[in-house]
């Protein structure tokens, strides 16, 4: 009874407990109920994925409203998986989130951040669940306001000049994801994804399908914020509370690049997107330059946080290096990296909110020898930061094994040797907070607390994502497997 | 023992006993004890190894399935029996030195130094028995990592530029060039796995064949090869049993055994010898060879000398690839022993002397001879052993490589290994000679007595004994190495 | 030509809109000046959903007698949508600029700005 109706649960539930989240107004009430709620999503993303994985798609209308004309939520491979992987950062990070949220927000708004944070799930697992373009519009507003919202409660003032630009640019890229779908409409007559398939190619060529794409091309790059559309990223990263921090870097981008995976291979289709466009060589140039800028410009930052948007900027470049390969190697690249990424940067922007809650500030002046106060804040950012690098047996190695490969695969040896150079100038950036924290001396510190470390419920979600990292860099069989076979079902033409 | 399970706990004894070591870590007595322990145990399972391996056969385990078709896997063949053998073995003798050179020293953080040291042979056991490419690159880069705390040991503003350095070139070259290649060799032939006589036959052009040569040799940081070789004297820094069993031995013999099992396994002698794509590499390790030898002159400072010995040296070993003959492969597994057993006895006088008389500049140790008698006595020997004398086991090696360079009619290359054992001669002996006939430097309180022997801690001096000792026992009996040799470039001669 | 440059005014209406509010978002410097050239831009989208909708001759869609020909009542109601998600923004958006203005005492984006680089 449950079972069938799992697809519409993954986004009722949250929704219908954030205004409950309301009405509880305690703090930890509402924090109780959003860790409930979070892990109630990632059980049912789990249990999409493991249906899926075993039966195949699953189609369900909304209301009972047959697709086209209702709106369908339609499962694969692909979606399932980014569920997972959304449910299950949200589900580890609102564990972290307690602590670390009562001591950056003021208590009377704690109830409204849990809001919001349900919200903000609510909006992106929609995303991902959704078959109906327009309905991936809504969702999309939802994350993304939620999201303003929470960026602006950051402690520093700087956080509501952040939130307010990404508000700006959020809104140009959503608006032009809107033109997208409303061209698209016009030459079709329908909304719903697999519909909107069937019904293009027959006007592929014509000039508004073309500036359709055109607008979504621009519109989706600004909500990932691609190279040189990133502008609203690194402040809004940097001055976010550190847990929304952790949550958006691990999955607000990451919807985003599999909302550029639906348009550009399901609906449109590789042939229109790759080879009428020719939007490969355009996209591999703006990813190469994304890589190339992010690991140079988060070399100079001394701001942590800000340094790991950066980098972000980059990981971005990666996924959308490996999607415009167009081959399975470099699709699967792409799409674990999806993964990958939510679990390097999870961790990382974790163990980062670790060292805020002792620290005035996290930057490399402060955390100046803080290796030898808080061991194992800073042992879980050098082994997330070995995995952002892609050392042998973490997960961020898989991802570069496939990326190289895919370039390889097509003879682009300059791609390959730019994917490695990048890696190495991750080398220094994370370097750079490896020396601060374990060979520069301590200076005297005012307060006793902060020669401790952090306390154990954010320190033991932290581990749990680290561990991940390197238990999914032993062991990829699992993310591979899932990676290869969405990669093949976006390549293959329509059933 | 089952030679498949030894096989295995080859790497994880020494894993496990970084565990201990980390736990042991308040009880100085207990933790070097079980240094000690681990040691003991590990040679003993290597040694179990041999008369399997002698006798033909190749115990081989699986540690755990990676990538798909790429499994942690390993596998013993003779000349990673050869390499096996020579770190674990010396690893006891390190272990007996370095007790009496860290307490003597009274140096800091000695349990992070002996966890580090045992992860460090643990991921040399792991390149030595590697049955895949993939295997060996994963523990090359533990390698790097486990020694990179260990060169920056002392914390001081030196140590962290040599770190930097280390890291740098080490994960720089291995990442930039050595992944590339790995992954190009993947695409090309679809398996990483050692087979003898390679697996890039008749897959791919000369020109593609010269250049992933070369990506492979220069990738191997670890070897030293020019311009590649500037993190080996920043790496003196480190404690001294460090250079020694690392520097001399463990991290440096890991570079050229992987060139070696590169052009053995992954090339193939036949293809080397036959497309000539070598050529030009062996004047780069030619030039190495005198350029690290001429430098070494003029260094004063006696581990910077013996650093710069130590590349010159290595690139013996490369010579010995790239001349892809019988008697230069030969010449080349037995430069990794008796290289190693001379110039890990040199770095222990070196320490020995600094511990006891405090000196670390050449021109100090005028008179030496007379208070450190056996000290100066085991560097006559290793010297000796160095340059290539009878009755030292180096003079074999010497010999095998001097031969293969006429059977593949390079006399020039002849003409380079005799030019460099009269340099050794040159910067090496003038040592011992200076202990034993030269004046004490003016200035020194009892300059002019014959004062009594100041020798330095027992456990250093037993420890510089034994390996002084195993010199001239390798002169005596190269056999059970060189039949291990003799199995690779000989199949049919197996016993 | 003229025929068809006129014909559909509504188009050209939208492209003028959305590059006014285009303009104002990147141009001015005052936050809420900002705000409203957001508000400009997404109304020029709701304009074009309402153009895509109609249909030569037809009435408003009413299910009644003698209306055999009705506009597309789907785009419309897309667009009620949207035009919910947009008062949100500006309301989320001005609530900010509120904000700002108490942190800064500015809505000037320059001032914000120099206030921020000299005390962070």
């Amino acid at each position: 009874m449950i079972g069938a109706h799992l697809p519409a649960l993954q986004v009722v539930v949250p929704l219908i407990a954030a205004p409950v989240c309301v009405l509880l107004r305690r703090p930890r009430l509402a924090w109780g109920l959003a860790t409930l709620i979070n892990w109630i999503c990632f059980g049912v993303a789990t249990a999409l994925l493991a249906r899926v994985l075993t039966e195949g798609s699953i189609s369900y209308p909304l209301g009972g409203w047959a697709a086209p004309w209702g709106i369908e939520y339609r499962v694969d491979v692909v979606n399932a998986f980014v569920l997972v992987i959304v449910a299950g950062v949200s589900a580890l990070v609102v564990l972290f989130a307690r602590a670390s949220v009562e001591k950056e927000i003021p208590a009377e708004r704690i109830y409204l951040f849990y809001t919001l944070w349900l919200l903000c799930v609510t909006g992106l697992l929609g995303m991902a669940v959704t078959g109906d373009a327009f309905n991936l519009f809504v969702f999309l507003e939802i994350s993304s306001l939620s999201s303003y919202a929470l960026i602006s409660l950051g402690p520093e003032r700087r956080a509501l000049t952040a939130a307010y630009r990404y508000l700006v640019m959020g809104t140009i890229g959503a608006t032009f994801i809107l033109i997208g779908i409303g061209l698209l409409y016009m030459m079709t007559g329908t909304l719903n994804m697999m519909d909107l398939a069937r019904h293009l190619p027959a006007v592929a060529g014509t000039r508004t399908v073309i500036v359709a794409f055109g607008f979504l091309t621009v519109g989706i790059s600004l909500k990932i914020a691609l190279f040189p559309l990133h502008s609203w990223l690194p402040n809004a990263y940097t001055y976010a509370p550190s847990a929304v921090s952790a949550l958006l870097a691990a999955t607000a981008t990451k919807v985003g690049v599999y909302m550029l995976l639906r348009f550009f291979f399901t609906i449109v289709g590789p042939y229109f997107s790759f080879e009428v466009m020719a939007e490969g060589g355009l996209l591999i140039a703006i990813a190469l330059l994304a890589t190339v800028f992010g690991s140079v410009v988060a070399i100079f930052q001394d701001n942590i946080k800000s340094m790991l948007a950066y980098s972000s900027i980059a990981q971005i470049g990666y996924m959308v290096l490996g999607i415009s390969l167009v081959s399975v190697t470099g699709l699967t690249a792409g799409i674990v990296h999806l993964f990958n990424h939510a679990l390097i940067k999870a961790g990382l922007f974790m163990a980062v909110g670790c060292l805020a809650f002792r620290l005035r500030a996290v930057t490399l002046q402060e955390i100046a020898g803080i290796g030898r106060y808080m061991p194992w804040t800073m042992a879980a950012f050098v082994v997330g930061g070995l995995s952002l690098i892609g050392v042998p047996l973490t997960v961020g190695f898989i991802s570069k094994w496939y990326l190289v490969l895919g370039a390889l695969e097509r003879s682009w040896w300059p791609v390959a040797g730019i994917i490695l150079f990048t890696s190495l100038l991750a080398v220094v950036y994370i370097w750079r907070v490896v020396e601060a924290a374990y060979f520069r001396t301590a200076p005297n510190r005012g307060h006793p607390t902060r020669f401790q470390e952090a306390p154990w419920s954010m320190l033991v979600p932290t581990w749990v994502v680290i561990l991940a990292n390197v238990y999914f860099g032993i062991s990829p069989s699992f993310p591979i497997d899932i990676a290869q076979r969405a990669a093949q079902a976006l390549l293959s033409p329509l059933p | 023992m089952n030679p498949d399970l030894a096989v295995l706990l080859a790497p994880v004894i020494p894993a496990i006993g970084a565990v201990l070591i980390g736990f042991t870590g308040s009880r100085p007595n207990v933790r070097e004890a079980m240094t000690l322990a681990t040691g003991g145990v590990l040679f003993g399972v290597v040694l179990s190894l041999y008369p399997a391996v002698a006798a033909g056969s190749r115990p081989a385990a699986i540690l755990f399935a990676s990538l798909p078709g790429l499994p942690i896997a390993l596998e013993v063949e003779p000349l990673g029996m050869l390499f096996g053998l020579v770190a674990s073995g010396l690893w006891i003798v390190t272990s007996v030195y370095s007790i009496g050179y860290m307490r003597g020293h009274h140096e800091p953080n000695q349990t992070r130094f002996y966890v580090c040291f045992a992860i460090a042979i643990s991921s040399a056991m792991g390149v030595a028995f590697a049955a895949n490419m993939f295997t060996l690159f994963v523990f090359y880069e533990v390698l790097t990592l486990s020694t990179y705390p260990l060169v920056t040991h002392s914390g001081t503003e030196e140590a962290k530029r040599a770190g930097r350095l280390y890291l740098g070139i080490l994960l720089g070259t291995s990442i930039g060039l050595q992944l590339l290649a790995i992954v190009w060799t993947w695409s090309l032939a679809g398996t990483l796995d050692f087979v003898p006589g390679g697996i890039l036959t008749d897959v791919a052009s000369p020109l593609v064949l010269g250049i992933l040569f070369a990506l492979y040799v220069f990738g191997m940081g670890k070897a030293a090869l020019m311009p590649f070789h500037r993190w080996l004297p920043a790496a003196m820094v480190a404690p001294t049993p460090v250079s020694a069993l690392l520097h001399a031995v463990a991290v440096v013999k890991a570079g050229v055994f992987a060139i070696l099992k590169v052009a053995i396994y992954i090339f193939g002698l036949d293809l080397l010898s036959a497309s000539g794509i070598t050529h030009w590499l062996t004047y780069v390790a030619a030039a190495t060879i005198l350029i690290a030898s001429i430098v070494a002159m003029t260094r004063d400072n006696l581990k910077a000398r013996l650093a710069y010995s130590t590349i010159s040296q290595l690139s013996y070993v490369v010579l010995g690839a790239l001349l892809a003959n019988a008697w230069g492969v030969v010449g080349g597994g037995l430069q990794i022993v008796m290289h190693a057993f001379a110039k890990i006895t040199l770095f222990f006088c070196a320490g020995a002397i600094m511990v006891a008389a405090h000196k670390t500049e050449i021109s100090e140790m005028g008179g030496l001879g007379r208070t450190m008698p056996i000290t100066m006595f085991a560097f006559l020997i290793g010297s000796l052993s160095i340059i290539g004398l009878p009755p030292m086991g180096g003079m074999w090696s010497k010999w095998y490589l001097a031969v293969g360079t006429v059977e593949a009619h390079q006399f020039l290359l002849l003409g380079v290994l005799m030019a460099s054992s009269l340099f050794n001669v040159a910067y090496l002996l003038p040592i011992p000679v200076r202990a034993f006939f030269g004046a004490p430097p003016a200035g020194e309180k009892d300059a002019r007595t014959p004062a009594g022997i100041r020798e330095a801690p027992m456990f250093c001096l037993i420890a510089l004994s034994v390996t002084a000792l195993g010199c001239v026992w390798l002169f005596f009996n190269p056999d059970p190495f060189y039949s291990l040799m003799n199995q690779i470039v000989a199949p049919e001669n197996a016993r | 030509m003229p025929a068809e440059i006129l014909g559909l005014y509504n188009y050209w209406i939208v492209i003028v809109l959305m590059m006014a509010g285009l303009y104002v978002v990147i141009a001015s410097h005052n936050l809420v000046k900002k705000i409203v050239g957001l508000n400009i831009f997404q109304t020029s989208v709701f304009i074009l959903y309402i153009s895509m909708g109609e249909v030569e001759g037809g009435t408003a869609p009413i299910l009644a007698e003698g209306i055999p020909r009705y506009a597309n009542p789907l785009p419309h109601v897309l667009i009620l949508t949207a035009i919910v998600v947009g008062v949100a923004t500006t309301a989320l958006g001005l609530a900010l600029v509120v904000r700002i203005h108490q942190a800064y005492n500015s809505v000037e984006e320059d001032e914000i700005e120099k206030a921020e680089d000299s005390q962070p």
